[in-house]
């Protein structure tokens, strides 16, 4: 494997968040019955005229803005035609030439830490096709023009990404950034947010890309990695037993985790592009791309690197706490009650949010902003945790209670008893007592058997149901049985 | 006779109620009746329809309504969706498709108060100079039957010419208003791309499609005009301008108007049709306006850069027409391909298929930089020779065919011979200026036509100076055999 190089360029469709579609008043939402949301623009009606959305320029605009792209003063639809059942006018309306968002670039941060710059070719508008629905027909195949002019926002990648793994972190970028901006609601599940992957190799040390193939319509991220991990191997495979990659588009098969021949670049269709004299080029001026970056949100980058700042967190941990905008506002929310602003007790609060709560969020399968623990109610157990009521680990068993129950951390320490012990007299009680009905573990410590300290340590956990203020019993098991008054 | 009088003097009579919509519009049925059918002008008679609207018309003016157009009878070129309306386009691929909405240019006249009486015959598709290539057959020139009456509004410009309607809608993508006006003697009107809505027209070449009007003189067309155009929202191209008041402008003098003659227009033309043009001068002249030469030196490019361009358009256009979801479907096709493949093969006629492939093929890698390219930088550089030519003149003038009208059948299997046909109206279409053309005269007693082509948006000067002609002279009063 290490011979040979992996190029990888994505193009993602995000299927933009606007009320209607991108050449038609019929409205968007996902789910409605077969051909209840395509009107007579959607459905190629003779006669016919398609009318531009402008909310889909405006979140186009956005994101190139978010990418540092230019924004083209001056961008046009063009036709790219075929035939397809589920393509009623012969033709899908695209940008082809003059795409609305220039050159731009975007950091991921991969697994080791590491920063890397992928490049954006290009974004453009374009409207999206139908669904042809082959199930249930006796004979026959169905159409569903619900999808069809649904604005899609094509994002191409230069072919930055060296593996896999780096096509999964830009991509979970792009997901990142686009709902940041509100553009897309980036729901894989209901395609809204889709790519397709060009991948080739090359011999390492050698700049000519080899032959790429297109594997199409990919709708997860794992999907993604398995996807390119199986191409990457056929592909090496394929050279290292004398043959050669042929330029052609694949279908990632997720039952059987291979890719198929789609079609090869011979039979690939003409697409005879030509500008559509039915809608004026976009021109956006100035004050346009002003009004929209006024309504830019702050960053995921940016709100990281606010959080590693501001919260003194790493920057690993600054990263995932900014991967939504609800994460982040939760954190921040949480810090805010705790009045952590650095240190111990936002890594307390990172901690928290980053673990128990979305351990939970996943095992329950829920947004964040559907948490049964709001942010003030996190903040309320953390505040017991640094003021020493409980410990982190009883913490954890009032979290347990707080979300399924919906009572405070206060109430359910209180109602429970879970009080930490703190009173060092008391925890040297229970220490001697269980000195004095162990004394075989008591020789063998002081022989040398270091480990059994953990031994005390959990009996007296257990005569205390818990309670007991880990580093007071810590400081006083450890003299006690080093033999100490 | 009431098939004679404008649509002001119908208008007045309305108003006075010495004649009632619903009579009119009986008046104007049985005229269809008796004469279409050795016309063939119109393919979709809508009597009843005409009388619900015509009564409509009545109650409004009861109501105390009063407007130029309500109560008056029209045909719309079957190029336009109609409501409830078989609306075929001349193809057997549309025979079945009922539109389920009023193109714009309809409802506008429907809100009007304007009465239909049915769709008029057409060139399948809107691609032909002579109505030849209509799934529903040729329709007859009523100044001879024998001869074609021009395309592709070839059923709105007989039925206007033999009085079965005061006026008709049409739509001019390479001269199909104003060939078939000039070939039976109507004036027609094709206004400045976008300054009338396209929606709802079925689309044949998107950027050179224009609607327009064919009525018996400038003064009624401009009335119809006021009504069709303006800005609507649903078409993109259309322009949002406001709509001059066309027929107050019409008794404007002429004094000091240049108009240019078009040199390349002459070349090659017979002496009968130049004498024809050199008389109509010398009425301009006599009415106050200069004449000078001018030269457009790539219009004669107009007539191959438009046969690259329109089909173009077309090609992608049609793609739409594909047996899936209306129209032609061929009957148990075998797969999907077999279905495309024989539901097209057999809803489009020849012309048709021949724009189509041509079209893909000047769109097709390899070809499109040589083909399409070159075409639109053409296009570019005739546009730039009509808006030199205004700065220094006010109005183009020049005949609007090479010749009267033709026989049925002489032309349709020579379609390079046919193609030319169009060779004076084709530039206007392509740099989206307004052109008109209106009766001057007869040759082997066949109308022939003037036309005038003026700058963007100078609808009203075109009328204006098709009007001032039309007080001179009485060409356009001039009736067919027949049909007086």
């Amino acid at each position: 494997m290490s011979d040979w190089e992996v190029v990888i360029g994505l193009e993602i469709h995000a299927q933009l968040a606007t009320k209607s579609k991108i050449f038609s008043g019929s409205a968007t939402a996902y789910g409605a019955p077969p051909n209840s949301q395509a009107d007579l623009v959607d459905l190629a009606y003779p006669g016919v005229l398609p009318v531009l959305n402008a909310e889909a320029v405006r979140m186009a605009v956005k994101f190139g803005l978010s990418i540092g792209a230019e924004v083209a003063r001056r961008s046009v639809f063009a036709r790219k035609n075929y035939f397809y059942p589920d393509l009623p006018k012969g033709y899908q309306i695209s940008q082809y030439e003059l795409p609305v968002v220039k050159q731009g670039k975007l950091t991921v941060m991969l697994d080791d830490g590491a920063i890397k710059t992928i490049g954006i070719t290009r974004a453009h508008l374009e409207e999206d096709a139908g669904k042809s629905l082959h199930e249930g027909l006796a004979h026959a195949s169905g159409i569903d023009l619900n999808r069809a002019g649904t604005p899609l926002l094509e994002i191409v990648s230069e072919p930055d990404m060296r593996s896999g793994k780096e096509a999964v972190a830009y991509m979970k970028k792009i997901h990142t950034l686009v709902r940041y901006l509100e553009i897309c609601d980036g729901n894989m599940q209901e395609g809204s947010f889709r790519c397709d992957a060009n991948v080739s190799v090359r011999p390492r040390g050698r700049e000519k890309f080899g032959t790429r193939a297109e594997i199409k319509n990919l709708n997860s991220f794992r999907f993604v990695e398995k996807a390119i991990h199986y191409e990457v191997a056929r592909q090496i495979e394929l050279i290292e037993s004398g043959g050669t990659v042929v330029q052609e588009t694949r279908l990632y098969d997720s039952d059987k985790d291979e890719t198929r021949s789609m079609r090869s670049k011979e039979e690939a269709n003409d697409y005879r592009y030509f500008p559509d004299p039915d809608l004026l080029p976009v021109l956006i001026d100035e004050s346009f791309i002003d009004a929209v970056r006024a309504t830019l949100p702050e960053l995921p980058d940016d709100k990281a690197a606010r959080f590693a700042r501001d919260f003194a967190l790493s920057p690993y941990d600054a990263g995932v706490l900014s991967a939504s905008r609800e994460l982040g506002a939760y954190f921040e929310a949480v810090a805010a009650c705790l009045g952590a602003t650095h240190g111990a007790q936002a890594k307390l609060a990172a901690n928290w949010v980053m673990g128990e709560l979305s351990s939970a969020l996943n095992r329950d399968n829920l947004e964040i902003g559907a948490s049964r623990v709001p942010p003030e109610a996190l903040s309320g157990l953390l505040a017991r945790i640094v003021d020493q009521t409980i410990s982190g680990k009883i913490a954890k068993d009032v979290f347990e209670e707080m979300w399924s129950g919906g009572k405070s951390a206060n109430a359910i320490i209180e109602a429970k008893g879970l009080k930490q012990i703190t009173d060092s007299g008391a925890i040297e009680g229970v220490i001697d007592a269980v000195i004095a009905a162990n004394p075989k573990q008591l020789a063998d410590y002081r022989s040398g058997k270091d480990k059994l300290f953990g031994f005390f340590v959990g009996q007296v956990m257990k005569a205390t149901g818990g309670k007991a203020n880990p580093a007071q019993l810590n400081e006083l098991l450890k003299a006690r049985l080093a033999g100490g008054s | 006779m009431l098939h004679n009088l404008s649509i002001g003097e119908l208008g007045r009579r309305l108003n006075s109620g010495q004649i009632s919509s619903a009579e009119l519009a009986r008046y104007f049925l049985a005229r269809i009746e008796r004469l279409n059918p050795a016309l063939n002008a119109l393919i979709t008679p809508t009597p009843e329809l005409a009388l619900a609207q015509a009564k409509d018309a009545d109650r409004r003016r009861a109501a105390g309504e009063q407007g130029p157009l309500l109560g008056i009878p029209l045909i719309h070129k079957d190029i336009f969706c109609t409501n409830g309306v078989r609306t075929s386009c001349g193809s057997r691929m549309l025979d079945n498709f009922i539109a389920p909405y009023d193109a714009t240019v309809v409802a506008q006249l429907k809100a009007a108060g304007a009465v239909m009486l049915g769709k008029a015959n057409m060139d399948e598709f809107a691609m032909g100079s002579s109505n030849e290539t209509s799934f529903y057959g040729p329709v007859g020139n009523p100044w001879d039957t024998t001869k074609v009456p021009g395309g592709s509004s070839g059923g709105s410009a007989a039925a206007t010419a033999a009085r079965l309607v005061p006026f008709a809608t049409g739509t001019d993508t390479g001269g199909s208003i104003r060939q078939p006006a000039a070939l039976t003697g109507v004036t027609g009107v094709k206004p400045t791309y976008g300054r009338v809505s396209r929606f709802g027209m079925i689309a044949f070449a998107s950027s050179l499609d224009q609607a327009g009007v064919l009525a018996c003189s400038a003064e009624d067309a401009a009335i119809v005009l006021k009504v069709m155009a303006g800005f609507d929202p649903r078409d993109s191209t259309s322009i949002d301008l406001p709509v001059p008041d066309y027929p107050a402008a019409l008794n404007a003098p002429l004094a000091g108007l240049k108009i240019g003659l078009l040199r390349e227009f002459f070349d090659g033309l017979e002496a009968r049709n130049t004498a024809l043009i050199q008389d109509a001068l010398r009425i301009y002249r006599g009415l106050g306006a200069e004449t000078v030469e001018v030269s457009l030196p790539h219009l004669p490019l107009s007539v191959p850069t438009y046969y690259v361009v329109a089909p173009a358009e077309c090609s992608s256009n049609l793609s739409r027409f594909d047996g899936v979801r209306y129209g032609y479907r061929c009957t148990q096709p075998k797969d999907l391909l077999d279905m495309y493949k024989r539901s097209r093969g057999e809803g489009f006629g020849a012309e048709v298929k021949r724009r189509i492939m041509t079209g893909t093929y000047v769109l097709s890698a390899g070809y499109f930089d040589a083909y399409y390219l070159k075409a639109q930088k053409v296009r570019r550089l005739i546009t730039d020779d009509f808006r030199k030519a205004f700065e220094r003149v006010d109005l183009l003038i020049g005949p609007t065919t090479p010749t009267p009208a033709f026989a049925i059948g002489a032309k349709i299997d020579d379609p390079v011979t046919m193609y030319l046909n169009d060779i004076y109206t084709i530039g206007a279409n392509l740099a989206g200026l307004p052109g008109l053309s209106l009766p001057c005269g007869f040759v082997e007693e066949l109308p022939m036509g003037l036309q005038l082509i003026g700058p963007h948006f100078s609808e009203g000067k075109l009328l204006n100076a098709a009007h001032q002609f039309q007080q001179a002279t009485d060409w356009h009063r001039r009736s067919p055999r027949g049909y007086e």
